[in-house]
């Protein structure tokens, strides 16, 4: 491969959003006929490079060549004419067009301006049995399963004599014999030349069809490595990195002994609990100044196990209880009824409303456990506002200022004084500290353990190893939306150890690779 | 027969049962036709073919209004202000031969207002991302204000041309049919053309499916769907011409409510509400029946006329409900 020449290269890429930094001069290459895998932790800057390379975002610095040529383009329609084709995740085709207009819409055969449909489905079929797919190109694409679906859009990618694709997370809504099939359609277009960027989050997808791995963290690139010569522990470990800055370092406690905390009856217990579909049943309890910390790889069912905590998700097996007494929690407001908070992950989508201001961001949660029909004095609003401020030291300490005018750190903390108003026993944190900076990052954490000194109840989910062994009592590790295992914090867990659970079988698989 | 050939027919069988995409369609056909086999047992008049060709006559402007208001819902939009429009056009062109304009030049004039103000609405609502229903509802009261400052009262048309276009019969054996109805039926199949084999009609259908995946696709969603207002405009424009034929006159409160005909026609025709599946066969059956409608109440002689707006009513329910149990309904390609 060292005597092709690089088909598309990204040369020192930058990218800044207001206060946050996406990308911090990121190289990337991709040589014609590989599958690159682009790895990385949500939050790694993977979408956001995909997103420059096809011209959605442009770059604050840095160079993209394809062909050698310096090239920047003004959108994905561009991309594609020169070359550079992306199917997304989700499919982006219209499900009430046919298959075969599927793949031609845009650029249909036609005569005299008519479209040509006959010419158009025999050209449909021809391009589908080069990818050995035998479909009626007549149906609706609506009633193809979506893996099929998947591979119409990949179909089309290819039809505009595509020579770098990018497959955006095409597996996860497939099922084992689907992505097999897929496997099979990505390892003919490589063959054919085609440079395929596959971006996933499954490992074993990744060492079954890639030639090389470039892995990014916290925008940054990590490395380029070819696949035979990185073990999947070793990735695991670049995506999660370990960072032990000077400055999150937090003071070791001395108050994370397990046995202290776990006395008397748990404020919450799950038996068994689980959702078909989202997580496996699994059990778990935490105690009053208990800091439970949670791990895993993105998409590892992390998130939906929380929300089962939180009524988000309506349990469909399994039993829970608070306090002792079995509940049923229906729905966000019955979990906030039962001091149940919980912090989102997506703070923009799911948590803050970016146009309220601080104060009536913060008041919110405190408004709904109150009911609309008694609202908060003014007053009081201003003073529980105004000592939150303080005590997480939000900036700037402006409480009219609107939300979506602060930094990603300073937005974590109102979600957070949000949630801490109401005085929950039970808080649950998902991913608090992912995209802000390292200041305001130990703060998050110290406030944490402030808090279960306090006896508050802590679900602490977080990929950074590091913050949740500082943090933890115990860690429940999560793989493949199970619960795989739960682990005392004591001496002797280390990042490697919950590394090693999160990578599951993967010491025995090195063993067998034959590469 | 052995079970694998047995399975195999199944198999057969369960590919063909379902024409989902037409099944609408010929529901509304049969509709058409239950609706006529009742008028021709009940009423010996009936069945001669002139009383299908007053449907025609009588409701050429309705369908071609209909028609620019398919390509609109296709695209998942909504047209409220094509009644307006049908009067302000009838209006204009009153006014203007009123004053002594010459025919063609009014012609011109009055099938350009529709389209210009449908491609106002158009930008509007792509550019500003507000939705088709202020816009257009905000382009109604606009049109029909228009109507009114132009004269609060009817305008009487005593032009030649467009009397002789209003009284011209043109037979068809013992029968006879209008200008109007040949103009309705080259708009329909022109309609129908560009919705089936031109990028703009498929286009029209993409956006009407998933628009973001139609703008991911690179196709122009944009100027698409500029273009579909700008078309029921000029849609609205020609049936204001129409109705002046019919009418011989412009009057400031004509055809209100129209718009809501239209929309019952083109969904009664099987064309989905949320966009991306139907024909303009389709609505020209929907008019069909409504036409037909009124003329059974027409030939009973003791209902009231408001039994039409009844039995529409009754029409639309049954028709949205059967589209949801037919499960058309947007498709999320949700993850997980």
């Amino acid at each position: 491969m060292s005597d092709t020449r690089p088909v598309l290269t990204m040369t020192a890429i930058s990218k800044f959003f207001p206060g946050v930094r996406a990308l911090d001069g990121v190289d990337f290459r991709l040589f014609p006929g590989e599958v690159h895998a682009l790895m990385g932790e949500n939050g790694a800057g993977k979408s956001t490079l995909i997103k420059v390379l096809t011209g959605v975002y442009g770059h604050d610095t840095g160079a993209i060549t394809l062909d050698g040529q310096p090239v920047s383009f003004s959108g994905p329609m561009e991309a594609t004419e020169a070359g550079v084709s992306t199917v997304y995740q989700e499919v982006n085709l219209c499900p009430n067009l046919s298959v075969a207009e599927n793949i031609f819409i845009g650029r249909q055969p036609r005569r005299l301006g008519a479209v040509r449909w006959r010419d158009m489905r025999r050209r449909a079929s021809a391009l589908l049995a080069r990818l050995n797919l035998d479909l009626d190109v007549g149906e609706l694409l609506g009633n193809q399963s979506l893996a099929v679906q998947q591979m119409v859009a990949i179909a089309r990618a290819v039809d505009v004599q595509a020579r770098v694709l990018i497959l955006d997370e095409p597996t996860s809504s497939l099922d084992a014999d689907e992505v097999k099939q897929l496997m099979r359609i990505m390892r003919q277009l490589r063959d054919e030349g085609i440079a395929i960027v596959f971006v996933t989050h499954f490992l074993d997808q990744v060492y079954e069809i890639a030639d090389r791995i470039t892995v990014l963290r916290n925008g940054r690139l990590v490395g380029e490595y070819p696949t035979a010569e990185l073990p999947q522990l070793a990735l695991v470990e670049k995506m999660i990195g370990k960072e032990l800055d000077a400055l999150e370092r937090l003071d070791e406690q001395a108050g994370r002994d397990l046995a202290a905390v776990e006395t008397g009856t748990p404020v919450v217990e799950a038996t068994d609990l689980g959702k078909a579909g989202s997580v496996e049943p699994f059990s778990l309890t935490i105690h009053r100044g208990e800091v439970v910390g949670m791990a895993g790889l993105l998409g590892s069912g992390r998130t939906e196990a929380a929300r089962l905590f939180f009524g988000a998700d309506r349990a469909d097996r399994g039993r829970l209880a608070v306090d002792g007494r079995p509940v049923s929690i229906r729905g966000p407001i019955a979990a906030i009824e039962r001091n149940i908070a919980f912090c989102s992950e997506n703070r923009r989508t799911e948590g803050l409303v970016g146009e309220l201001s601080v104060r009536e961001n913060i008041i919110l949660a405190l408004q709904a456990a109150r009911g609309w029909l008694r609202p908060v004095p003014r007053r009081r609003q201003d003073e529980l506002v105004q000592r939150y401020i303080e005590a997480l030291s939000i900036r700037p300490a402006d409480p009219e200022m609107p939300v979506r005018n602060l930094s990603g750190g300073n937005q974590q903390k109102v979600v957070l004084a949000r949630w801490l108003i109401t005085e929950p026993r039970l808080l649950i944190l998902d991913e608090p500290t992912r995209g802000i900076d390292i200041g305001a990052k130990a703060e998050i954490q110290r406030l944490v353990v402030q808090l279960s000194d306090g006896g508050m109840a802590v679900l602490f989910i977080s990929a950074e190893l590091e913050e949740v062994l500082r943090l933890s009592h115990k860690v429940a590790v999560m793989r493949d939306r199970q619960l795989v295992t739960e682990l005392a914090n004591d001496d002797s867990l280390d990042a490697d150890r919950i590394m090693r659970v999160i990578a599951g079988g993967a010491e025995q698989k090195d063993g067998t690779r034959h590469e | 027969m052995s079970t694998t050939q047995l399975s195999e027919r199944l198999h057969g069988a369960t590919r063909w049962r379902l024409p989902r995409r037409q099944l609408p369609v010929l529901v509304s056909l049969g509709l058409l036709l239950v609706m006529y086999g009742i008028g021709v047992s009940q009423y010996r008049a009936f069945s001669n073919i002139q009383v299908i060709f007053n449907v025609f006559i009588d409701n050429g402007f309705l369908l071609v209004v209909a028609v620019g208001m398919t390509f609109v819902i296709l695209t998942g939009g909504i047209d409220l202000s094509v009644g307006s429009v049908v009067a302000m056009t009838a209006m204009v062109s009153a006014a203007l031969l009123r004053d002594g304009l010459p025919p063609a030049l009014v012609l011109l004039i009055a099938l350009l207002i529709g389209p210009t103000l449908g491609f106002v609405m158009g930008c509007v609502i792509h550019f500003f991302e507000i939705q088709p229903f202020i816009v257009t509802l905000a382009g109604m009261f606009f049109a029909r204000g228009l109507c009114t400052w132009i004269s609060s009262s009817s305008i009487p048309i005593t032009d030649g041309f467009w009397t002789s276009a209003a009284q011209e019969r043109i037979r068809i054996g013992d029968n006879f049919v209008t200008v109007s109805v040949l103009i309705t039926l080259v708009v329909v199949a022109v309609a129908a053309y560009t919705l089936a084999y031109t990028r703009l009609g498929r286009n029209v259908y993409a956006i009407g499916g998933n628009q973001q995946s139609a703008l991911l696709m690179g196709l122009p969603v944009g100027r698409t769907r500029i273009a579909v207002y700008t078309i029921s405009g000029l849609c609205s424009a020609i049936g204001g011409i129409l109705l002046s034929f019919y009418t011989l006159s412009g009057a400031p409160l004509i055809a209100v409510g129209m718009e809501l005909d239209a929309i019952a026609a083109v969904v009664i025709g099987g064309t989905l509400l949320i966009g991306g599946a139907g024909y303009v066969l389709g609505t020209v059956l929907g008019v069909l029946v409504l036409g037909v409608i009124q003329t059974l109440i027409t030939f009973d002689g003791t209902l009231n006329s408001w039994w039409t707006k009844i039995v529409i009513g009754g029409l639309l329910f049954a028709f949205i409900v059967l589209q949801r149990l037919l499960g058309f309904r947007k498709k999320s390609f949700s993850t997980r």
